[in-house]
């Protein structure tokens, strides 16, 4: 099945209520296939004007009480910034499949690179944090699509699958769970109260969601607000509050949500990637193991919260992180700053950007730093 | 002495107190002929969702009225509101903005949201320039009128908001000044009870930046220029457009019934299985 596919399943498996979309290459599979599978499902979806109207639309629906989704390429994520962020200041769960492309600008829509690992996090003006996650696979683009709606309903945040074209195009084996087996979780919902009684934002163990059509008569803004959900334009506490709740709401959290797969004990050489390198890097460091080389595997499953104390780990137990990046080295800085101070650190992109790393080309690069 | 209360205030939220207009401002005339509209129609406020976007007049949901309320970024409160109300299509769904929030920075929403016909009240307030950020040129302000980025007058065209939805679909377009209170609030009532995209434009007097800027002064002279200028649609139509220069055309513009977005995805939905 086809990376895209999988992800389109994975919105049906996890109970989406609304779809929004614009198309755009190489995420249009994903739209595509849910305008077909979604209504039977009982969904709705709306092909909107552009990917503004698409991040707005998927926001509304989550403030109707659905669980909301859209799909898109660089581009469509650039024009949402914007948007992202009253989602990030409303607490509105939300998951955006993020297939990347080659950038920048409209550059080259069918070849994958991950190009917007940093403005998936930081584009949107402002302080805030959001989840971010990386498949490597077609399976996983199932998989990481449920658990980003699980994640978004627990935390009531963004959530973000960042697939790289290659794996949204990838044609693999995917295994679909029978439904009793899938966990998902449901947002938790305000029952009743008086608008000005009920705290429900900006808690740090996540507040429940007053959404509406319930006769709550909730107030969303996504100006300065307090934990009542009022506006205050002039209280430096709530401003303060304001910003830093939603931030620590995740970081607080982040041991929970925070996943890796780590492969290397007794390594002298970690290499450190996410997404599609993964797969390649495993491979050139089986390669070099073979030869006797001392090379073990970090894999961050999760992007944004940054794993820093996973990525400190390595460091502080090895030699030598190299990073590999399928761009020029977009999350190399946040690693080599939990890293430097215990190992060396290099940064190795595709031997050609918009290539996927080769095996042998990382295995060269191997050799040279541990001869 | 006993303390009396609006009769509309019930539809307020208690804890706010004062709104933020300017003194002599039209959002006052128009939240009048909104809650008059909803209390003639019999409904409550748990029937609306309302919803906002930047500008004077998207303060005129929030947080004033004691409803479930979206205050959203510049431009946008029409997608939000279309996902609203595709996730509650039994609510009634209103925007209230401004005419620089729906028709410049948001007017690809407008257009596109008349053209799928969504079930949706849009009461667009158009006072004819940006208000909140102290007066500089919209898309509505008149030819050659000196404003604060257009110091040496307009020179650009204004827009026709109203021409601009029934051309691109909305099923019920309605234009009224302040100075028609219950013209609007009768036009409000037909569009909340519209099944299909609705507008009211609402001509409005900022006295503060267009009365300032176009030497209009004050909220009285203001609206009786609306008065004076102030032309029915029936009998502009039989007038030479030269005749209309300087003249506000106001009234119906469009009132018909054609195929809604929210009823035929139901349908669809009905049609592929996924709804009873």
């Amino acid at each position: 099945m086809m990376g895209n596919q999988a992800c389109a399943e994975g919105v049906i498996a996890a109970g989406c209520g609304f779809a929004a979309g614009y198309p755009i290459t190489p995420a249009s599979e994903v739209f595509n296939a849910l305008a077909k599978q979604l209504p039977k499902a009982g969904g709705t979806l709306l092909q909107t004007e552009d990917e503004i109207s698409a991040v707005c639309t998927a926001v509304g629906a989550s403030w109707a009480g659905l669980k909301s989704f859209t799909v898109t390429s660089g581009p469509g994520i650039s024009l949402m910034q914007e948007n992202i962020g009253l989602a990030v200041a409303t607490e509105t769960p939300l998951v955006i499949v993020d297939v990347q492309r080659l950038g920048p600008s409209t550059g080259v829509p069918s070849i994958g690179m991950a190009g917007d690992m940093v403005q998936v996090a930081r584009g949107s003006h402002g302080d805030y944090q959001i989840i971010a996650l990386c498949p490597e696979s077609p399976q996983e683009m199932f998989d990481m699509t449920v658990q980003a709606f699980n994640l978004a309903e627990e935390y009531r945040v963004p959530v973000f699958v960042m697939a790289e074209g290659f794996v949204g195009h990838m044609r693999e084996r995917v295994v679909i769970p029978d439904e009793s087996e899938i966990r998902l979780v449901y947002r938790k919902i305000t029952q009743g109260g008086e608008p000005l009684t009920r705290r429900d934002f900006l808690d740090p163990e996540v507040a429940s969601m007053p959404v509406f059509g319930r006769g709550l008569k909730t107030h969303v803004t996504s100006s300065c607000h307090d934990e009542y959900g009022m506006r205050n334009l002039s209280d430096p506490d709530v401003m303060h509050r304001y910003i830093m709740t939603p931030i620590q709401k995740i970081l607080s959290k982040r041991d929970r949500i925070v996943e890796i797969e780590a492969d290397y004990e007794g390594a002298k050489l970690v290499l450190i990637s996410y997404g599609v390198v993964s797969r390649a890097s495993r491979q050139a460091a089986a390669m070099a193991r073979a030869e006797g080389l001392k090379v073990g595997t970090l894999r961050l499953k999760t992007a944004w919260p940054f794993p820093d104390k996973e990525v400190r780990a390595a460091a502080e137990s090895a030699d030598f992180i190299l990073v590999l990046e399928n761009n020029t080295g977009q999350m190399y800085p946040y690693i080599k700053a939990e890293s430097a101070h215990a190992c060396k650190v290099g940064f190795l992109g595709p031997q050609v950007l918009g290539q996927i790393h080769d095996p042998q080309y990382i295995l060269a690069k191997i050799r040279e730093i541990m001869k | 002495m006993s303390e009396k209360t609006h009769p509309l205030r019930k539809y307020m939220r208690p804890q706010v107190k004062k709104t933020t207009f300017c003194p002599g401002c039209g959002a006052g005339i128009i939240t009048q002929a909104l809650l008059r509209a909803i209390d003639e129609l019999g409904l409550t406020m748990d029937d609306f969702v309302f919803v906002s976007g930047i500008g004077c007049s998207a303060w005129i949901p929030s947080p004033l009225l004691n409803a479930d309320t979206l205050h959203t970024t510049h431009g946008r409160p029409i997608a939000y509101a279309s996902g609203v109300k595709m996730g509650l299509p039994d609510k009634h769904v209103v925007v209230v903005s401004g005419d620089g929030d729906l028709s410049a920075i948001g007017g690809n929403h407008l257009i596109h949201a008349a053209r799928r016909n969504i079930d949706m009240t849009v009461i667009l307030v158009n006072n004819g320039i940006y208000g909140m950020t102290g007066g500089q040129t919209a898309p509505t302000t008149p030819y050659g009128l000196t404003t604060i980025t257009s110091p040496y007058g307009n020179a650009e065209q204004e827009f026709d908001i109203s021409a601009l939805v029934v051309a691109a679909g909305g099923s019920y377009v309605a234009r009224w000044t302040t100075y028609h209170p219950r013209q609007m609030t009768k036009s409000i009532k037909k569009a909340i009870q519209k099944k299909g995209f609705a507008m009211i434009e609402a001509i409005t007097q900022c006295p503060m930046q267009f009365g300032r800027v176009s030497k209009q002064g004050s909220a009285v002279n203001m609206l009786k220029n609306y008065k004076q200028n102030g032309i029915r649609i029936e009998k502009a139509a039989k007038m030479d457009p030269s005749e209309l220069q300087g003249k506000i055309v106001e009234g119906v513009f469009v009132d018909c019934d054609k195929p809604e977005l929210i009823s035929s995805v139901a349908a669809l939905q009905r049609r592929t299985g996924g709804k009873e």
